[in-house]
């Protein structure tokens, strides 16, 4: 069946959005007349939207207004756009779209990158910017043919007429051009697509292997200097006095300047910018988190978790069927402050003038970093131009509501009065916070004499993202951030009565959404804790999940895929353990079933996962893939090693020696099972990270008896719960 | 002055001798492709040649080079193993978001031209020095095994 979408229909893409605080209603699709070009582009030919450029050579530009981070946008989006256009795949390119209105995410009015949100979000648009853009070809063709324009169609770059009369789409494109826009487009039937849904490589692969891709890091301009800054030694810690007699001595420091977040050494070179910020004398006032530590956070998270916290989720009563169950449990989770360690470290390059400001960044968040650099250079946000580069990585750290690593950039232009790139080294990213909140969990649970769970209490403790940004206002309702409870609040399984609440201590410790956001712990946490439930009802996990999860069809559509592609009964060599999980997140279902071996130093071995995904219709099976492969690592890291700790105010870690990632020696044999869906696209970036942790934690207690409640499951910590044992 | 031979042209840069490696390569000859990741060879973003040799430039002082061959990302094709192990990484579509791929792709060319057929066991000894944060380790593995299979059939020819 084929669709017919309104383009003046503009309730079709309302949605209510913030920026900054208030409410913005009605994204309409861009069309001719509210077009952002890039300034002093040609515009010969065919620009029937702000999305696709068509020239008179044959070329056709796809402006992608999400930005590549390594999960596959500039691909996947194109092939929303040519599936209908009909363009020769061949001929595609993708430009990065400057910073616009008409580029607005369609359901959160501002121009950004999260939340796995980019193809379902552009799901709708860019197949009706490919199909207008179509019928104006197809248009142009009929007129020069005198022809109906029913018996024309486009495909492989071309308008051909069924009379066998071809001409390609750069020879319409400027007739095309003076063509009306549709008002209405037809959509394809899904059954006729070639281009969505099938396996496509990457367009950003060959750039990728042969050192051209742009990165924020690579950017030069004219006259450029290179920063490297001193920030505190504490949070929010601010400058006594400086003495830069040292670094101003030493060849190539060119300036020393004084800025809001520190001290930034300018050179013509990384190197001697680096040298001079390290020489650099400093007197710093810590302010009140000098004496922060994580013994002190979680004795003060514990403390809270005994406590009732703000009600985040509430059926029945709880206590009192608690109070009544047969069999009691309760446990205490734990997971640490977790650092996105992005490989491209932090940077930005300005250029700042007297009437405009353009900016070269790797970012997830441009609306926000164009209003906060135009803030600080005192100028208008449209005087400011950001070049969307590509991303070293993202993971949620290029996507701050406080735009640090931007306005920083923007700050040491203006004093230095000169264009500069900011360059973080590891060390400043991995202390520079911005982290995944450390949370702490307690909860508990009774189950009836069959083994079903009659009562789940969750109070669950850490910081709230959202708190004291502008987002707060709409991303905290009655006391909750939403994004501290989320998968967790929600609960699937079928228990009469429920209890989850909050508690959001606030301290001088920068905290960010970092890939899968609140997911991150509360699927370990309540993946974990019904693995406990079926140890003590003395079931088998999965049959336990899949009994509680009645109804709940995604969810056990992924479930039974992953435990009936890893074989679930068969039974596993001796010393090896198999664990289960699945988790509903950014309206995609992913199940994940791990196979592990405990070594006699404490090291937790993963040989294995399968993974199940259902994440609705999708358009490049073959991203889905690898953005299951890549989320596994991702998990694993945080499931085994990586952890960023407090000491009198300061981060213990700063690379990658004590801040670990998983390496290729450790990556498990992945396999990847996608279910067929017809069901609303949902997200792919961050999904296949929450089942990771309590997948593999519950494998080690099928492996050998022990429960690990805390993460990373470092081999000390897996001795000392094999002693505890 | 001090005298490289990098991708086969020579360059004077006026620099320090103590200037690690890669940014002479990405500053003062301003071949970008090479990475900073870490600047203490934890990482392998890094990675380039060094008469065949795979080395982390972020900790190789320049002065330490001079006179020898040094190859980076923008020409390591021209090398058999190179070519074939770029096209690997194609075919298997093996970055995401991209960045450290090219000292995977270094270290990758330089284990090959060395062991043309190297065993899993082989792979995770010699690129288990390079992270990636996207978690393409799968990938790479199958593509350095594809190129090792481009490079047996090459010599058969």
């Amino acid at each position: 069946m084929s669709e017919v979408l309104n383009i003046s229909r503009r309730d079709f893409l309302k949605t209510s959005a913030l920026i900054g605080g208030g409410l913005v209603l009605g994204i309409s699709l861009p069309l001719r007349g509210s077009l952002a070009q890039p300034s002093g582009e040609q515009t010969a030919g065919l620009t029937p939207n702000a999305f696709v450029r068509i020239g008179t050579d044959d070329s056709v530009t796809i402006i992608v207004n999400h930005s590549e981070m390594g999960q596959g946008v500039y691909t996947s989006l194109p092939m929303l756009v040519a599936e209908e256009l009909g363009c020769n795949w061949k001929m595609l390119r993708v430009e990065a779209a400057p910073v616009d209105a008409v580029y607005n995410h369609t359901a959160f009015g501002m121009q950004m990158t999260g939340g796995s949100t980019s193809v379902w979000s552009e799901y709708d648009r860019l197949r009706m910017v490919g199909a207008a853009a179509r019928e104006m070809l197809i248009a142009a063709a009929a007129e020069i043919w005198k022809v109906d324009k029913r018996t024309c169609r486009a495909e492989n770059g071309m308008v051909v007429h069924t009379g066998g009369k071809k001409l390609t789409f750069g020879e319409l494109a400027d007739r095309a051009a003076a063509m009306p826009v549709p008002k209405d487009v037809k959509l394809k039937d899904p059954k006729h697509y070639k281009i969505i849904g099938k396996p496509t490589h990457r367009l950003d692969t060959p750039i990728k292997v042969n050192g051209k891709a742009m990165f924020g890091m690579d950017v030069s301009i004219p006259n450029m200097l290179i920063a490297v800054v001193a920030r505190p030694p504490v949070f929010g810690g601010k400058v006594l006095s400086v003495n830069a007699i040292k670094a101003k001595a030493l060849p190539g420091v060119l300036d020393v300047v004084q800025v809001p977040s520190g001290v930034a050494v300018l050179a013509r070179g990384f190197w001697q910018a680096k040298q001079g910020r390290d020489a650099l004398d400093i007197a710093w006032d810590e302010g009140q988190n000098a004496n922060l530590s994580t013994a002190g956070l979680r004795e003060q998270y514990a403390n809270l978790a005994k406590t009732p916290g703000t009600v985040a989720a509430k059926k029945g009563d709880a206590d009192a069927a608690l109070a009544k169950a047969e069999k009691k449990l309760s446990a205490e989770y734990e997971v640490p402050y977790l650092a996105h360690a992005t490989m491209e470290p932090m940077n930005c390059t300005v250029d700042l003038r007297s009437d405009s400001c353009e900016i070269w960044v790797g970012t997830q968040f441009q609306t926000v970093d164009r209003a906060a650099a135009a803030a600080v250079a005192g100028l208008k946000p449209e005087q400011v131009k950001i070049h969307t580069m590509y991303l070293g990585g993202g993971f949620g750290r290029r996507a701050n509501p406080a735009a640090d690593f931007v306005t920083e950039a923007v700050h040491v232009a203006k004093a230095a009065k000169a264009p500069v790139k900011v360059i973080w080294t590891r060390e400043d990213d991995t202390k520079g916070g911005y982290y995944r909140p450390m949370w702490y969990d307690r909860i508990a649970s009774g189950l009836d004499r069959k083994g079903n769970p009659v009562a789940w209490k969750h109070t669950i403790v850490g910081q709230s993202i959202v708190a004291g940004t502008p987002f707060e206002k709409a991303m905290v309702k009655d006391g909750i951030d939403h994004t501290s409870v989320e998968g967790a609040a929600d609960l699937p399984y079928a228990i009469p009565s429920l209890s989850v609440d909050l508690h959001s201590p606030k301290n001088g410790v920068p905290v960010l959404w970092w890939r899968s956001v609140g997911h991150s712990h509360t699927a370990f946490v309540v993946e974990s804790f019904i693995d406990e439930l079926a140890a003590v009802a003395r079931k088998d996990p999965y049959e336990y999940r899949k009994k509680l999860l009645a109804g709940h069809s995604r969810h056990l559509g992924v479930l039974k895929l992953a435990a009936e592609k890893v074989g679930w009964k068969k039974p596993l060599p001796k010393g090896r353990g198999r664990g289960i999980a699945v988790h509903n997140s950014f309206g995609s279902y992913v199940a994940q079933v791990a196979e592990v071996s405990v070594g006699p130093k404490g090291e937790v071995r993963v040989h294995k996962v399968v993974c199940a995904v259902d994440c609705g219709r999708y358009v490049n099976p073959d991203t889905i893939r690898a953005q299951m492969e890549s989320a596994i690592a991702f998990g694993l890291s945080a499931t085994l090693h990586s952890e960023i700790t407090l000491k009198d105010g300061r981060v213990e870690q700063g690379n990658f020696h004590d801040y670990q990632i998983l390496g290729l020696n450790e990556m498990p044999k992945v396999e990847v099972h996608i279910m067929p869906s017809m069901e609303k696209p949902g997200g792919i970036g961050e999904p296949g990270v929450p089942p990771v942790a309590p997948a593999v934690a519950n494998a080690v207690f099928n492996a050998v008896g022990i429960r690990l409640r805390n993460l990373p499951m470092t081999p000390s910590t897996v001795l000392e719960a094999i002693k505890r044992a | 002055m001090i005298s490289l031979d990098i991708n086969g042209k020579q360059y004077a840069v006026d620099v320090s001798p103590d200037v690690p490696l890669l940014w002479v390569i990405r500053e003062n000859v301003q071949l970008t492709g090479t990475k900073y990741g870490c600047g203490m060879a934890q990482c392998g973003a890094c990675t380039v040649h060094v008469d065949g040799e795979a080395i982390r430039s972020c900790v190789t002082p320049v002065s330490t080079v001079a006179g020898k061959k040094i190859t980076t990302i923008e020409a390591v094709g021209t090398t058999a193993a190179g070519k074939a192990v770029q096209e690997a990484w194609i075919a298997e579509d093996v970055p995401q978001c991209g960045y450290c791929q090219s000292g995977h792709i270094m270290q990758a060319a330089a284990l090959l031209a060395k062991n043309p057929k190297p065993a899993d066991a082989d792979i995770d000894i010699q690129v288990s020095g390079n992270l990636c944060r996207c978690g393409t380790y799968p990938r790479i593995r199958k593509a350095i095994h594809r190129a090792a299979g481009t490079i047996a059939k090459g010599d058969k020819s």
